[in-house]
């Protein structure tokens, strides 16, 4: 790291935990989570911010981490995939996924999941034409998204306690 | 980890203090940062200070009144989707709002954001290693055109889909800087010039968007073409308000186009429609006239042609609709 990099006092929760670290200035969130933090669960699928893979909830809401910059998170509480399950218990979108065959190579699953997750917070019970436009940021080469629509719908029945 | 050029980060939380941060050099603005970041982390941009707006309160403030509704430009795009006086009484910019990449895109993205867009171009929107293996472009870096060699212009496409929405309800835009505050017609806001195709003067702002009661409630509606339904940026986009009078002849009728020019074109000569019977006829010429105004060059991996014929087939399509006319 440079001498001259600028570095910010950054106070943010992350799954739960408060964490104050000085961070550079340029550092985006995907590679705090990742490189500083070791939560590896985020991935990192493409440059532009069209893949969905980095999906995050920021303040419960969905955001790419590999286009947010890490300091812009001052006081705000970031969610990744590592913070989904109790002790080991998987949470109801997580076990959709895993019922329904949601996930094949994986890759884009942590985003697909988080972003899904935040869908269900603000409408838990969605259409399937909702979940469609819900999960739209979020590309997954695999599936051919029956499987994870099919996830999502689970975990919205088993939420709904039906 | 992701390349990122050394940047300071400056994080005011008055419009003052963003201005007063953004007279160091080499300095830009960063609202949602869903397409900036992205030009940074290719090094197609290499800000040595970024001013993050995103917690400038002064920016997402919300007025009704009667002289029309007033949009921070830190309003996300989210929130104009979801906003429902801006469905009711402007609709056309809640859809472009809702066209805008992904939901979680539009969740951070803002108003302000969208409007002052970077142009784009298949030879510009590409990694540090794919432009540099093309000797770069005039756009930046480089001294030659891949879309038209030999030319002294850059054809990079505007391809905001709220500025049109928003061009056809005559909307105007508040911009501050170091000199002060001006408001200006939302057109005004563009040039036609795909390397520098904001008129914004050092420093300035686009703080808000004025959208005037005079047109509130026309029946309008945005669509857009583009390679994937859920996330791409428009290879096209029209936003038509169609006003038809009680005897149903075309009473006012607005065009604007987005990715056919470097800036938003509004259609000219539209106002030749009114007081005419709303018809086949009519529509057709509509499409013609449409065809003919929009530019699109080899900026897409989609070719021109395409982009032509397919902007004057939406625009056509979306007068019929909202006419209630059936073929």
């Amino acid at each position: 790291m440079p001498l001259d990099q600028h570095k910010t006092i950054l106070n943010c929760t992350v799954n739960g935990r408060e964490h104050i670290r000085a961070v550079p200035d340029n550092l985006l969130l995907v590679d705090y989570l990742r490189e500083h933090l070791g939560l590896t669960g985020t991935k990192i699928g493409c440059d532009g911010g069209e893949c969905g893979c980095c999906t995050v909830l920021v303040d419960g809401i969905a955001r790419h981490a590999c286009l947010t910059l890490a300091a812009v998170c001052e006081d705000k509480a970031v969610e990744t995939i590592e913070s989904l399950d109790t002790r080991g218990r998987l949470a109801p979108i997580q076990r959709g996924f895993h019922e329904k065959l949601g996930a094949q190579c994986g890759f884009c699953t942590p985003g697909m999941v988080m972003a899904a997750e935040g869908l269900l917070r603000t409408n838990p019970d969605p259409s399937e034409d909702e979940i469609r436009a819900g999960l739209a940021a979020n590309i997954c080469r695999c599936t051919g998204y029956v499987k994870i629509i099919e996830a999502v719908q689970a975990a919205a029945k088993e939420l709904r306690h039906e | 980890m992701e390349f990122m050029p050394n940047f300071r980060l400056h994080r005011p939380s008055q419009l003052t203090d963003a201005i007063a941060a953004k007279a160091e050099a080499e300095s830009l603005y960063l609202a949602g940062g869903t397409d900036m970041l992205v030009n940074v982390r290719r090094g197609i941009e290499q800000p040595k200070h970024l001013v993050d707006l995103s917690a400038v309160a002064e920016l997402k403030r919300r007025r009704d009144d009667a002289d029309g509704l007033t949009l921070g430009s830190g309003l996300t795009l989210a929130e104009i989707a979801a906003d429902d006086v801006i469905a009711a009484r402007y609709p056309a910019v809640a859809q472009a709002a809702r066209a805008v990449a992904g939901p979680t895109h539009q969740a951070y993205g803002t108003l302000g954001g969208n409007l002052c867009l970077d142009t784009r171009c298949l030879f510009y929107n590409q990694s540090e290693w794919w432009r540099k293996s093309n000797d770069y472009c005039l756009k930046e870096r480089g001294d030659i055109c891949h879309v038209a060699p030999g030319g002294k212009r850059c054809f990079a496409a505007f391809s905001g889909d709220v500025a049109p929405a928003l061009i056809v309800y005559d909307a105007e835009v508040t911009l501050t800087g170091p000199d002060g505050t001006r408001r200006i017609p939302l057109e005004k806001l563009y040039r036609n010039d795909g390397m520098a195709h904001l008129t914004l003067k050092p420093g300035e702002i686009l703080a808000a968007v004025h959208l005037p009661a005079t047109h509130a409630g026309d029946p309008s509606s945005y669509e857009k073409a583009r390679i994937r339904g859920s996330i791409d940026f428009p290879l096209a986009g029209v936003a038509v308000r169609l006003k038809l009078a009680a005897d149903g002849t075309v009473a006012d009728l607005a065009v604007a186009l987005t990715a056919v020019n470097p800036y938003p074109h509004r259609i000219t000569g539209t106002d030749a429609y009114k007081g005419k019977r709303l018809d086949t006829a009519l529509l057709d010429a509509l499409r013609d006239q449409v065809r003919k105004q929009a530019k699109p060059m080899r900026t897409t991996t989609v070719a021109p042609w395409y982009r032509r014929r397919v902007v004057g087939a939406i625009a056509r399509r979306l007068t019929a609709e909202l006419a209630g006319f059936t073929e």
